[in-house]
């Protein structure tokens, strides 16, 4: 492809131009984004390219035969095609969603409707709301059974009891690859071969790891994957769920609409093929297309180059934190991506985060969505800083001062 | 006499006039905090617990001679500064005075980014717990 030819090496201060929030100030101070984890910024490519569709392109998808109508599906497909190449998929089993948790709810209703009583789903201790709550109500629904695959004390899922959760009984197993409290990178490859072994499918939750690392579904072997656009560059509201394309085809449909038919009487309807069978109604069209053009900025870069460097922060911010006397890491897997959840001393990590805030850092502090995963560590929440590429050490040593201060100011 | 809501709003106005950038201010919050007068433990119950804060908050509300009096804990030093604010302003006051109160105080002092409802720190959430206790005691 052309791009590679051109592609130049990964340089920090230069990708930072190409998001312009970064420049913004917050309380008179320079603005040190380290809330990556809840919902990452956009590059001026992506802003521009939602005005460009509105202003140019809009009109609804996979109807009219004017040419605006034509216009905008062929922009709307293309970016389908886009997203399939990112992750290794065919553009057949790329499903639009508006975000991680509906594409969960999708499968936990669509294949969920494919359990008998006594089935189970499989999840595991370290798993965010959205992950836990759609099979608690499909267990309600159709009489299954959730089981929960403990973490240890670093951080880690307890793999030595992976077989007495992960049974004949086991339909499905949805897990987290990274964890967006602990920053644990699962090894999803083995756990997903592992289940495939017990027969159970697998929907890999890539929500924290599809902005970090690589992804490649065909290599993974999983069968349903499921991520936001809002983490990786691109805007609220739209999400992907991948779906291998002959157990997408079997399963029934979610929701009932426009778009999703192929032919509709009164008595009956058929549906249609895979990914339309999954998109009822008129579809989120400019997030589509702001999706994929986020993709194609992540592909104009040195990619490599920006994961190395994002590797390389999150282990000068640990190594830094570690020099801070009394402050605690919560997750301390060997494994782990650029996120950190802290607590420090007996400090409240609202008051820690309120005083960050007012020095222009913004970090997250709470239960980060994973109340059960808080009530194991017998916390009220950690204080997370949660990297990008757009970054920089210099960020960090910020950062350090300002915890330093902040701390100084509580005790 | 005892001072009116809006003297004591005017006078928390003047006290922090007098600091020249955050940290003075969050350390004067700081402060207070450790000085709100505390709930008794037995009494942090969970019909006493503000919803939709981030640190947990605890509200006592007492009558003593017609006047409110609250008392008030919370897990997070900042959140107990400043419902430390509010107790000093709304406290010994008639529940009719409390109802009708207008809190300009919050937004002078630069406190009003707090303000907002989906604010984590629920400061709304005080406000409203503080005056809703006052008109149960309206109701009575």
């Amino acid at each position: 492809m052309l791009y590679l030819c051109t592609m130049v090496p990964f340089d920090v201060l230069r990708v930072r131009q190409d998001f312009p929030i970064l420049q913004e100030t917050v309380h008179g101070k320079p603005l040190i984004y380290f809330d990556n984890g809840a919902s990452s910024q956009k590059p001026q490519q992506v802003i521009d390219r939602i005005n460009h569709y509105y202003a140019k392109e809009h009109s609804n998808v996979h109807r009219g035969v004017h040419h605006l109508s034509a216009k905008a599906t062929e922009v709307y497909e293309a970016a389908r095609k886009t997203v399939a190449d990112f992750v290794g998929a065919t553009h057949e089993e790329i499903v639009f969603t508006k975000g991680t948790t509906d594409a969960i709810n999708t499968i936990a209703f669509s294949f969920g409707e494919t359990l008998k009583p006594g089935d189970e789903i499989l999840i595991t201790g370290m798993e965010h709301h959205s992950n836990i709550v759609p099979w608690q109500m499909l267990c309600e629904r159709k009489r299954c059974n959730l089981k929960v695959l403990p973490v240890l004390e670093n951080g880690t899922l307890d793999l030595s009891e992976i077989d007495r959760f992960l049974t004949e009984k086991t339909k499905l197993f949805s897990f987290v690859h990274v964890s967006n409290t602990l920053g644990t990178v699962n090894p999803a490859k083995e756990l997903i071969s592992k289940a495939h072994a017990m027969g159970a499918k697998v929907l890999l939750d890539a929500a924290q790891s599809i902005q970090h690392m690589p992804i490649n579904v065909q290599e993974l072997d999983c069968d349903f994957l499921a991520f936001s656009g809002h983490k990786v560059f691109a805007p609220t509201g739209i999400g992907v769920l991948y779906g291998k394309k002959d157990l997408m085809e079997s399963l029934p449909p979610y929701q009932g609409g426009g778009d999703m038919i192929e032919y509709v009487t009164f008595e009956k309807t058929t549906y249609n093929s895979m990914p339309l069978k999954f998109e009822a109604g008129t579809p989120n069209i400019s997030g589509v297309i702001a999706l994929g053009e986020a993709l194609n900025y992540l592909n104009s870069l040195d990619l490599q180059g920006a994961f190395q460097h994002e590797e390389a922060l999150g282990k000068y911010l640990r190594s830094h934190m570690r020099e801070i006397p009394k402050v605690r890491f919560i997750g301390e897997a060997p494994e782990t991506c650029s996120t950190l959840s802290f607590l420090v001393d007996d400090l409240h990590p609202f008051d820690l985060g309120t005083l960050l805030d007012q020095q222009g850092v913004a970090v997250r502090t709470g239960h980060h969505c994973t109340q059960p995963l808080m009530q194991q560590f017998n916390i009220p929440g950690t204080v997370r800083a949660s990297l990008a590429f757009y970054n920089t050490h210099e960020e960090i040593d910020r950062f350090i001062t300002a915890l330093n201060r902040s701390i100084q100011l509580l005790s | 006499m005892s001072k009116s809501i809006n003297e004591l709003q005017d006078e928390v106005i003047e006290e922090f006039a007098l600091f020249d950038d955050w940290m003075e201010k969050y350390e004067y919050i700081i402060d207070l905090g450790k000085d709100l007068p505390l709930i008794e433990e037995a009494k942090k119950t969970e019909d006493r617990l503000i919803h939709g804060c981030q640190s947990r908050v605890w509200v006592e509300a007492e009558v003593l001679d017609d006047r409110m009096c609250f008392t008030a804990d919370s897990e997070a030093i900042i959140t107990k500064g400043i419902i430390s604010l509010l107790i000093r302003v709304l406290s010994n006051q008639t529940p009719e005075n409390i109802v009708k109160s207008e809190l300009y105080f919050i937004g002078e002092i630069g406190l009003q980014e707090h303000l907002s409802p989906t604010r984590a720190n629920g400061l709304v959430g005080m406000i409203n717990r503080l005056k809703s206790e006052a008109l149960k005691q309206l109701a009575k």
